[in-house]
């Protein structure tokens, strides 16, 4: 992975330096909490429900096990000895002091860590596929181009201060598994489309996001040759930061712009913008992408066989161990190696939480299994992308110890969720219990393996955290004078089919969800064909039948055809 | 005479945003007399009686108004004023690095209105080179944060080369 020099050392050095000034300040009074307020944002810190919480940036999921070591100490000593990954690939701590933070930022960055742009007005962590590099799929290793990104936007003196928060992801695999045209620039790694040049570079997409207007990205352009990557995103946030509406929060991202003007209208001020910058000094050079590129090399993989006997004989003899690879373990693009999922759902554990020994035994998987490397993935899993084959039972067995190997990638209980009302100020009602509740209702393994492939995410409010607007079936808290009541949406979905789920009418009380989710479920059992996954039978009957069985002997108004989506615009 | 930040030091400067008065209008208003920064409109009504008066002209531009509607005039504006109503209304900034970049402008551009210590870095980098700080704000204390950070990843004014083409090969 990218590792510092001197120059990017002393950059986050500085950058300690005057959090800590500014905290001093603050306290000797001489910075007001309004004034104080975008800037410890910037680095990170919120003031929540019960306190400060401070979000740790992991830039497009990378952590080296010293820096996880690192995140583990840092939360014994300055937290609750836990910590929370989000799905934009960081670590947020929920209990650290307001005055102790600029000693969390001052020990993190001894091992080339920051919280800087994690939160504010500005261009956030870029985020990517957690199996970069390593994906049989995959064009390119995007990695590299986050990094690039990564630097552009570090302290832009332009860009610090948005309409609204500004989120990046990178997609250079067949598969998109980064969600890229549900953020406000989504870059899709392709080869130059005409085939005249040969040339590589991006599909670039603007205005995507989720939140309280869903919204897929649109084209702004088909191909953007890599040398200009930086130059044209200086033009889309330069028409965004002069054009986005500042009067409105709510109407403040790029989406709103571009919905307003019209993606072509957007696309030619985007065009005009760059015809000034293009070519300029900002144009990428090849030896500095080849600089970055040399950090992301890959590791000393042995030369192996693609089968490994013993990894077979685990995998007939040991039926638990079976069902984990079958969930869990994914394609490497390397004979003899995969990349596997450490999950971090399971009952009684908030959905990306995980504790500092679960920390510190992942650093050493990582360190004895996997070159000293692990990934965030934005589903709130960790990843080890680079195993032995013949090493699995092994890590799976030391996983298993730690209760980081639930066999449930990408089924129902693999759930996103976002924190919600027990620490969220935000929130309008809580998303974890909710979590937990499905959690015990589906924990019969067997169950849950035939029931296949499904996305359920849950988020507290309309803000969606937890991306419920892009799975197969989406929770969303709302909040009905004073009471915790949860919509419903159904037919989202994540990757190249990216849809916006539709909400299937008036919210549930907390305790009906489970049953709710069982009503669902239970049409697809009875509906399905042998090779269909949820998402299939939902859109070959239409959600009608799902929606009846849901509302089945339930005391609520069948609500109007529209009726939902008005409340949606309304909340 | 209020003390500003000009090419980094502390001086004296007597001009001061002039503000139409309520019911007041651009073309009829009186002219200020000395050194002063006019708003866009009266600059715009009245370019020749201000070039007339024979102080160097001084126009500053409001957040949601673009460098573009004075571009023709840069040769005979001494001074332009970007004013940031509020500190976390970040399109000042734009309007600095189009001044330089796209307009050439080399006269002085002056941040007014909610101007803070702590955004003073990321302003000098985007071509401003006068600072008229909040009333509050510490002057003294607040030539500091132009060493806030010893180097910077992008190209921008202060510095139009990025890092990745200054770093030692």
């Amino acid at each position: 992975m990218y590792r510092y020099d001197s120059i990017d050392q002393q950059m986050i050095d500085d950058r300690v330096a005057q959090y800590r000034d500014q905290m001093a300040r603050h306290l000797a009074g001489e910075l007001s909490g309004d004034d104080l307020r975008p800037l410890r944002l910037q680095n990170g810190l919120y003031i929540q429900r019960h306190g400060p919480m401070h979000r740790i940036a992991v830039p497009y999921g990378m952590l080296a096990s010293r820096q996880l070591r690192k995140l583990a100490e840092v939360s014994r000593r300055y937290d609750r000895g836990y910590g929370h990954f989000t799905t934009r690939h960081n670590l947020q701590f929920h209990w650290p002091k307001f005055e102790e933070t600029p000693e969390i930022l001052a020990e993190l960055a001894t091992v080339q860590m920051h919280a800087i742009q994690t939160s504010g007005n500005c261009v956030r962590n870029v985020t990517t596929d957690q199996f970069a590099g390593v994906a049989p799929d995959e064009l390119t290793d995007p990695r590299p181009w986050c990094e690039i990104i990564r630097q552009w936007s570090t302290f832009h003196p332009e860009f610090a201060f948005l309409p609204r928060k500004f989120k990046i992801a990178v997609n250079a695999a067949a598969s998109d598994r980064a969600v890229i045209r549900a953020h406000d620039i989504g870059l899709e790694f392709v080869r130059d489309p005409s085939g005249e040049t040969g040339d590589s570079g991006f599909r670039v997409f603007v205005g995507g996001g989720l939140g309280r207007t869903p919204i897929l990205g649109k084209v702004v352009r088909e191909f953007l040759p890599w040398r200009h990557l930086l130059t044209y995103l200086d033009a889309i946030l330069r028409v965004y930061n002069r054009y986005g509406r500042r009067d409105n929060a709510f109407k403040a991202r790029i989406k709103i712009l571009v919905q307003a003007l019209g993606v072509e209208e957007f696309a030619r001020q985007v065009e005009a913008e760059w015809a000034h910058l293009a070519d300029g000094p900002a144009t990428l050079t090849a030896a500095e992408f080849d600089r970055v590129a040399a950090d992301f090399a890959p590791p000393p993989y042995a030369p192996l066989p693609d089968e490994d006997l013993g990894f077979s004989a685990h995998l007939r003899d040991d039926k638990a161990f079976a069902a984990w690879v079958r969930r869990n373990v994914h394609a490497h693009k390397v004979p003899g190696y995969a990349a596997l999922t450490l999950s971090l759902k399971k009952p009684g554990v908030p959905p990306g939480d995980i504790t500092a020994e679960q920390m510190e035994a992942v650093a050493d998987l990582a360190d004895r299994y996997s070159f000293g490397e692990v990934r965030v993935s934005h589903e709130q899993n960790l990843v080890l992308a680079d195993v032995r084959k013949s090493d699995l039972h092994t890590v799976w067995t030391l996983a298993r110890a730690q209760g980081l190997a639930t066999p449930t990638v990408g089924l129902l209980t693999d759930m996103i969720c976002c924190p919600g009302g027990d620490l969220c100020s935000l929130a309008n009602a809580r998303s974890v219990p909710i979590a937990d509740a499905v959690q015990q209702r589906f924990e019969d393994l067997d169950y849950l393996h035939d029931i296949g492939e499904i996305s359920l995410n849950i988020s507290g409010c309309m803000n969606s955290c937890g991306h419920h607007h892009v799975s197969n079936i989406g929770i969303l808290g709302v909040d009905k004078n004073d009471e915790e009541w949860y919509q419903v949406t159904l037919g989202g979905q994540q990757g190249n089919d990216t849809t916006i789920g539709k909400v299937i009418g008036p919210s549930f009380a907390a305790e009906e969800v489970p049953d709710v989710i069982e009503a669902l479920i239970d049409v697809y059992l009875e509906q399905r064909t042998p090779e269909e996954r949820f998402i299939d039978t939902l859109l070959r009957i239409g959600s009608e039948p799902f929606k009846a069985r849901a509302y089945q002997g339930r005391d609520r108004r069948k609500p109007a055809a529209n009726d939902s989506e008005r409340k949606v615009a309304n909340a | 005479m209020p003390r500003i930040i000009q090419n980094g030091a502390i001086v004296d400067d007597p001009r001061t945003p002039f503000r139409l008065p309520e019911g007041a209008s651009p073309e009829t208003v009186a002219l200020p007399a000395g050194l002063t920064l006019l708003p866009l409109a009266v600059w715009l009504a009245r370019r020749d009686d201000v070039l007339a008066l024979g102080a160097p002209a001084g126009v500053w531009l409001d957040s949601n108004e673009g460098p573009e509607a004075i571009a023709a005039d840069l040769g005979r504006i001494a001074v332009v004023g970007v004013n940031f109503p509020k500190f976390t209304d970040g399109r000042g900034y734009s309007t600095a690095r189009l001044l330089r970049d796209r307009y050439a402008y080399r006269g002085e551009i002056r941040a007014i209105g909610d101007v803070l210590h702590d955004q003073l870095f990321y302003m000098k980098r985007c071509g401003f080179d006068a600072f008229a700080l909040r009333a509050d704000q510490n002057v003294e204390k607040a030539l500091t944060a132009f060493r806030t950070f010893g180097n910077a990843y992008q190209a921008a004014v202060d510095q139009p080369q990025p890092l990745f083409r200054r770093r030692a090969a």
